[in-house]
């Protein structure tokens, strides 16, 4: 048979390694960053484009997307090829999804700090940018399948499925999250509200943890640790089961980020039980991993990639095993809005990511440079400091988290709160928070290792920019029966089929929720934001006040001894987005209307130090001299009513003159009170919208259901 | 429009239900499936990302990591 001639592409391959380890020190850097200020607020540097709001998206945007992705994408250019036995479809697709990537995240590094966000978590990025992701999104995809259709070799090898089924449900998950009404050039909002928006939001949230952070770095497992340890993965056949099972729970499991929550008593149980589900085929494919070394455990002991890769692969197992229990309601009941799920997600971050990646360009970068590696000592030492790093930093958070959770939730003996004073928690746990940025620290050291090691490797070799190869055509054979060697021959099938397998989950979640009123009680009581509100509430998401602040009390008698009333489902229906939160670094804000004067708000906020010595909020003092940009009311009013709000017709032409108005009591307030402020300020707008939150239940009973 | 028409649906107990019979069904597809699979079909998949220069006729110079296996 007439063997053929291509090549591979070494150089996109190299291309996307040096963007890994380019995106890889800023994300950790701005990590380690914001770790401090938790404990050194003055570390903000009263500077509104350093504020922890504002970067803290910068920091899991970079390492998930720009340095996670990256990653992602260099074991992809290098092992899809190799194993299709073919060049990529286009080096010019190539060239534009390597570009149109890091332009992407170029455009997040300023506009994040810029305050441009949708304030949806891991989804911040604003909706030009969001058109931008999508088009790059389809040249990869475009480039893969290509690839996969012009191929030699007959079969797909499973590596490759888990990078289409990514391809896939990362474009759904985007697209559906993403759907939004532009109001100007970089804001916003999206179409659901409240409960549903939550939904929304942790569907992909949780699914873009599987489709992003896992399921292509299980491709990448699939392929890289045979490889590393020069034997075939240990069951095949498990690695089908692996597949199949894993992408078809994933989808189901979003809602345990609501647990507790306004959300629907049976969706949040859904969530429960396809998370303890998960657990079988995730440790399937630590499993698989793991005995993939039987009989090679001395290697093991010498080779710095294959250490790497074990700790990899023990995080996925430990993170993953985690996960459901974490979604059990009586342990997420402790562990939700704590500094747990924070070392959690950095198990799985610095574990499983960080060192798979790792373990996959010291493998690679040597190979396709035709050396070895610079210095397999200092790989060893990186290996040694980073593993340090990971274990600083999660003992120090499971610590911080526990010791919080329970003392949100002691009583004293009078059946008052031990610790009423919500800061008296946290600074007990500032030691923690210091241990935390010392361990991130040690792991960045260890990745600047790894790039000088890298580097160095790069100039002791010479990269092999295409590397030739040869193989048989692939021959058409006559018509073959229905089944899975028929159906991943054809990699389009495949790709329908993984669709179909996921949107049944999501379908089954979404339909009920948003098709049927009786799930969200609507409460007569409930009115829309005024425009000076709505304007404080863009201000609040702005400086990602929500990365910090939940505003969902939950129906706890702890809770609502502290905060108030727990939130109904009904109370978000005009909260678009909604802005629940995840995390409690700072008290739930919920009930804050009312709770104290606007005078309070406006010393707080130019130094919350002078209401709450102690305090690790950064200060706004931006706030008390930025006039509010009222230019945009009118817009805003209309993309709110555009999608469902209901203000009355023609109401945007006098929405200004209301919040003047409203503006002009709030001053009046301030000033009598001897303070200076003025009432074109952004703060009004603020204490405005702080003032409102939670209060419309807490004036008039709550009518019910209609 | 549509969103009026299902807005009568009833008895959502069903679909958490209905989710699972839909899992259990599919997982009981792919085990049988895997009872069921050809061996040396497996085998081959297994040595796909391990083949070496003289089965798939690369020709590679130079490549360290290749030659001392």
């Amino acid at each position: 048979m007439q063997l053929e001639k291509f090549s591979y592409d070494n150089k996109i391959v190299r291309d996307f390694a040096i963007a890994t380890l380019v995106w890889g020190i800023v994300g950790m850097l701005v990590g380690v960053l914001i770790a401090s200020q938790l404990f050194a607020p003055e570390l903000n540097f009263n500077i509104p484009f350093l504020t922890f709001g504002r970067i803290r998206p910068l920091h899991t945007n970079a390492v998930i997307f720009a340095f996670v992705g990256n990653a992602i994408f260099t074991g992809i250019y290098y092992s899809l090829p190799r194993l299709s036995k073919a060049s990529m479809f286009s080096p010019t697709l190539s060239r534009i999804h390597f570009w149109g990537w890091q332009l992407i995240i170029v455009a997040a590094a300023i506009t994040l700090p810029l305050g441009l966000t949708s304030s949806k978590e891991y989804a911040e990025l604003e909706w030009p940018i969001d058109l931008a992701i999508t088009i790059v999104w389809v040249v990869f995809g475009i480039n893969m399948i290509g690839t996969l259709i012009k191929r030699r070799e007959k079969h797909i090898y499973v590596a490759i499925w888990f990078y289409i089924a990514t391809w896939v449900t990362v474009a759904v998950l985007h697209i559906v999250n993403s759907i939004e009404i532009p109001v100007t050039l970089f804001k916003s909002y999206p179409v659901y509200a409240g409960v549903q928006d939550a939904l929304v939001q942790w569907w992909y949230g949780h699914n873009a943890v599987a489709f992003f952070l896992t399921t292509p770095f299980l491709g990448l497992m699939y392929y890289y640790l045979p490889k590393a340890a020069n034997r075939p993965i240990y069951s095949y056949k498990l690695s089908i089961v692996h597949f199949w099972s894993l992408i078809f729970l994933y989808i189901w499991a979003g809602p345990h980020h609501l647990l507790y929550s306004a959300l629907p008593d049976w969706a949040q149980s859904l969530g429960t039980v396809f998370s303890i589900m998960l657990i079988a085929p995730s440790w399937g494919g630590m499993i698989n991993g793991l005995l993939t070394l039987r009989g090679a455990w001395d290697r093991v002991r010498k080779d710095p990639i294959l250490k790497f890769m074990v700790v990899a692969v023990t995080a996925y197992g430990m993170a993953t095993f985690e996960g459901p229990m974490l979604s059990l309601k009586n342990v997420n009941a402790i562990a939700h809005f704590t500094d747990w799920i924070i070392s959690h997600v950095h198990i799985g971050a610095l574990g499983w990511n960080g060192f798979l990646t790792a373990g996959m360009l010291y493998w690679l970068v040597p190979k396709i440079y035709k050396t070895e590696l610079f210095s397999k000592k200092m790989a060893n030492v990186h290996f040694w400091i980073g593993t340090l790093g990971i274990v600083f930093y999660a003992s120090a958070m499971y610590w911080s988290g526990v010791a919080q959770s329970l003392m949100w939730k002691q009583f004293n003996d009078m059946g008052m709160l031990q610790y009423p004073n919500f800061l008296e928690t946290t600074l007990q746990i500032i030691p923690m928070y210091m241990i935390r940025a010392f361990g991130g620290t040690l792991y960045l050291l260890g990745m600047c290792l790894m790039v000088y090691n890298l580097v160095k490797t790069m100039k002791v070799g010479t990269l092999a920019e295409y590397e030739e190869a040869e193989a048989a055509p692939l021959l058409k054979e006559g018509k073959e029966k229905i089944s899975h060697r028929w159906l991943e021959g054809k990699p389009i099938y495949f790709l329908v089929a993984s669709l179909i397998v996921i949107l049944i989950g999501g379908i089954v979640e979404f339909v009920p929720t948003f098709l049927i009123k009786s799930n969200i009680p609507t409460i007569a009581s409930v009115k829309p934001y005024t425009p000076l509100e709505l304007q404080g509430r863009d201000i609040y998401i702005r400086e990602g006040c929500n990365n910090c602040h939940s505003q969902l009390i939950r129906p706890f008698r702890s809770e609502t001894e502290r905060y108030g009333e727990y939130s109904k489902a009904g109370e978000y229906v005009y909260d678009h987005p909604f802005l629940w939160g995840s995390k409690r670094t700072g008290p739930d804000l919920h009930r804050e209307g009312g709770k104290y004067p606007n005078l309070w708000h406006y010393l707080h906020m130019e130094n919350p130090r002078s209401m709450s010595p102690g305090s690790i909020m950064p200060s706004y003092p931006w706030l008390l001299t930025n006039t509010l940009d009222i230019s945009a009311t009118p817009a805003k009013i209309n993309a709110m009513r555009s999608i469902g709000v209901p203000y009355p017709s023609g109401y945007e032409n006098e929405a200004n003159d209301h919040l003047t108005k409203q503006a002009g009591v709030i001053t009046l307030d301030l000033q009598k009170n001897g303070v200076p402020a003025e009432s074109d300020k952004e703060i009004i707008a603020l204490i405005a919208y702080l003032q409102r939150l939670g209060t419309d239940i807490k004036a008039k009973p709550i009518v019910g259901n209609k | 429009m549509i969103k009026d028409l299902l807005q009568s649906v009833e008895g959502i107990t069903i679909y958490p239900i209905i989710s699972l019979i839909v899992f259990v069904l599919f997982f009981a597809l792919i085990i049988i499936w895997m009872f069921r699979v050809d061996k040396n079909y497996i085998k081959k998949m297994e040595n796909l990302p391990l083949e070496k220069e003289g089965e798939t006729n690369f020709n590679i110079t130079g490549d360290f990591y290749e030659k001392k296996v």
